[in-house]
């Protein structure tokens, strides 16, 4: 186990470091001029060379990209070319609110689709089951930007439930969660029920069936807890999921996290927010990957170390 | 109907495309797919026929006096947006953009993606290796904002809009196709063919791809699902498809100031999105089913 973890967190590295060379690589490319951008539409030719050499846009790529990763060591992940801040203080105001709206989503998809595919398990091929599965579907389908701008109508412009987008108290949280959760919920539902079904076929549950015990007994005890264990590995891979959405969910309910800061970074083209956010988005797509990588094979022992 | 039931489908033998379309058929599920797909593709290619109202043509019976977009009626069957243009006949246009799109970029997203898989799987060795480091890393980008990023950089046009999605949809494939490829290359029957002299092109064209031809025609079909929502939200950030092109998603895009007065304007477009997206997965999920019956009630 303990070389395992060696080589697949050496392996986690190596990816973090190939993102980063990929990330610098294709915002060098961009035809952007960010030089003009903060110099201004009057400035000199003169002056826009200066800034050029200030940001070090001059330099060839490799020199480049190794100070970028020398500072990236240091924990640096340079300044907003607009605002003139820190990129790793901007992320770290907004991160919190990110956080919480990912354990929110995570909250909302388990409740949701654990039920839901546990529901369709036990009703196995009935009118219910079908629905449910269509149900799953549906979610998998629809672009969180619907889903969250037809939840904003609905409850908030229509019922007034919860507020038109923003920020600070649990109502302003409920939407843009469920928004997130909706996609993950398709796919649970639909690993849980393939999940429980495998369960359901086991020997030690025909003898407790035999034993006479309780359907719910049986459920909650013997079923319901072995059906979940190897999903349980999955919440890792879904941060990456859940990574993806958050720029567009973020946007369309004013949620000031590091996707809306994203967004607006890419409106502007202020290229160390960009990389910044992407590089943090991937170490979350990475480190949730080991996670799951790691937890697998202590939930379920038939797994093997590769 | 009688005789396809008798027909039972045989087991992990390859069948004939009427036969697995007899069964996607009978399948509540697939059949509302397949059905779903070829009322858009028919709206996408006999547009012009469709289309009741030219989908650029700002009415002035468009708009109401106070000059808000009209309600679903009779003249507008699904209203018309902030412009004064008929929301049916831009959203049959944008089935047109969201399928040409669609099936664009899945083809190159599928051709890539089985090429790196086939390779890294067939070949191994170092070729292998750096090929499938690559995948791992395209896998740990997050896709939406590599997309957004990378349609930003570059001025959307279709084919840019379909190759950047392209690009970060291929990875999937890749990785499917290379676990089947590798275990593939192992068989005895491969060995043989080695060792009887078949040149490396013909044991890839003639005796590995036609095993992976299920795979590909399923993950293919998903694919197309991805895709659909990922143009879709592109162009609702307004680095998709570009104005005045309809596309679903800048449709909506360019309405939603208004939707709390004007919910249609988000509704109908929302609602084409998921239709297709919706079609394409319940398709690839029952091709899956249907031409792998070793997953047969699994899902």
């Amino acid at each position: 186990m303990g070389a395992y973890v060696v080589r697949r967190l050496g392996e986690s590295l190596l990816i973090l470091l190939g993102i980063s060379l990929v990330t610098f690589a294709l915002l060098y490319l961009v035809p952007a001029d960010p030089e003009r951008q903060i110099a201004g539409r009057s400035a000199t030719a003169e002056t826009v060379a200066n800034i050029r050499a200030q940001l070090g846009l001059d330099q060839p790529f490799h020199i480049q990209y190794a100070r970028y990763l020398g500072n990236l060591l240091q924990g640096d992940l340079g300044r907003s070319y607009l605002q003139r801040t820190e990129v790793s203080e901007l992320i770290a105001a907004r991160m919190p609110a990110t956080l919480l709206l990912m354990l929110a989503a995570i909250v909302v998809e388990l409740i949701l689709g654990l039920t839901i595919g546990a529901i369709a398990a036990l009703k196995r091929n009935s009118a219910v089951d079908q629905s449910l599965m269509v149900f799953s579907f549906v979610t998998i389908s629809a672009p969180q930007f619907v889903v969250g701008i037809l939840l904003l109508y609905v409850f908030a412009v229509q019922l007034g439930w919860f507020p038109i987008g923003g920020y600070g108290t649990l109502a302003h949280l409920v939407l843009p969660a469920i928004t997130i959760g909706l996609l993950g919920t398709g796919w649970y539902s639909r690993m849980m029920r393939s999940s429980m079904i495998d369960v359901l076929a086991q020997d030690y549950v025909r003898t407790a069936r035999a034993k006479g015990l309780g359907k719910l007994r049986i459920i909650f005890r013997h079923v319901a807890p072995n059906a979940i264990l190897p999903i349980i590995a999955m919440i890792g891979i879904d941060i990456g999921l859940f990574m993806s959405g958050i720029v567009v969910v973020e946007s369309v309910f004013g949620w000031p996290g590091i996707g809306q800061l994203a967004w607006q970074a890419i409106q502007r083209v202020d290229i160390p927010i960009i990389m910044g956010v992407t590089l943090v988005s991937a170490c979350f797509i990475v480190l949730g990957n080991l996670l799951a990588d790691l937890i697998a094979p202590l939930v379920d022992p038939r797994i093997k170390l590769k | 109907m009688t005789e396809a039931t008798a027909e039972a489908p045989a087991a992990g033998r390859p069948r004939g495309t009427g036969a697995v379309l007899r069964d996607l058929l009978r399948r509540p599920r697939s059949a509302f797919g397949l059905i779903v797909i070829v009322l858009m593709v028919g709206a996408a290619v006999f547009a012009p026929w469709i289309m009741p109202y030219d989908p650029n043509d700002q009415m002035f019976d468009g708009l109401s006096l106070e000059g808000a977009p009209l309600p679903p009626s009779g003249q507008f069957w699904l209203g018309t947006d902030l412009l004064g243009r008929d929301l049916f006949s831009r959203l049959i246009l944008g089935a047109q953009t969201s399928l040409i799109i669609g099936v664009l970029a899945n083809g190159i997203a599928v051709v890539v993606g089985a090429t790196v898989g086939i390779t890294a799987g067939y070949f191994g060795g170092w070729i292998g290796g750096i090929l499938m480091r690559f995948t791992d890393l395209m896998m740990a980008f997050p896709a939406l904002l590599l997309a957004i990023v990378l349609a930003a950089i570059f001025k959307p046009s279709l084919l840019i809009v379909a190759m950047v999605i392209a690009m970060v949809n291929w990875v999937q494939m890749a990785r499917v196709i290379y676990t089947e490829t590798r275990s593939l290359a192992q068989r005895e029957f491969i060995e043989v063919q080695r060792a009887m002299g078949s040149s490396t092109l013909r044991i890839l064209g003639r005796h590995i791809l036609p095993h992976l031809v299920y795979s590909i025609i399923v993950f293919g079909t998903l694919g197309i699902s991805t895709t659909v929502l990922l143009e879709a939200t592109l162009s609702y950030l307004g680095v998709g498809v570009q104005p005045p092109t309809p596309s679903w998603g800048n449709i909506i895009f360019e309405n939603q100031t208004y939707f709390a007065n004007a919910p249609w304007l988000v509704f109908f477009p929302g609602l084409a999105i998921v239709l297709l997206a919706l079609a394409f997965n319940l398709l690839g999920d029952a091709l899956r089913d249907t031409l792998d019956p070793r997953l047969k009630g699994r899902h």
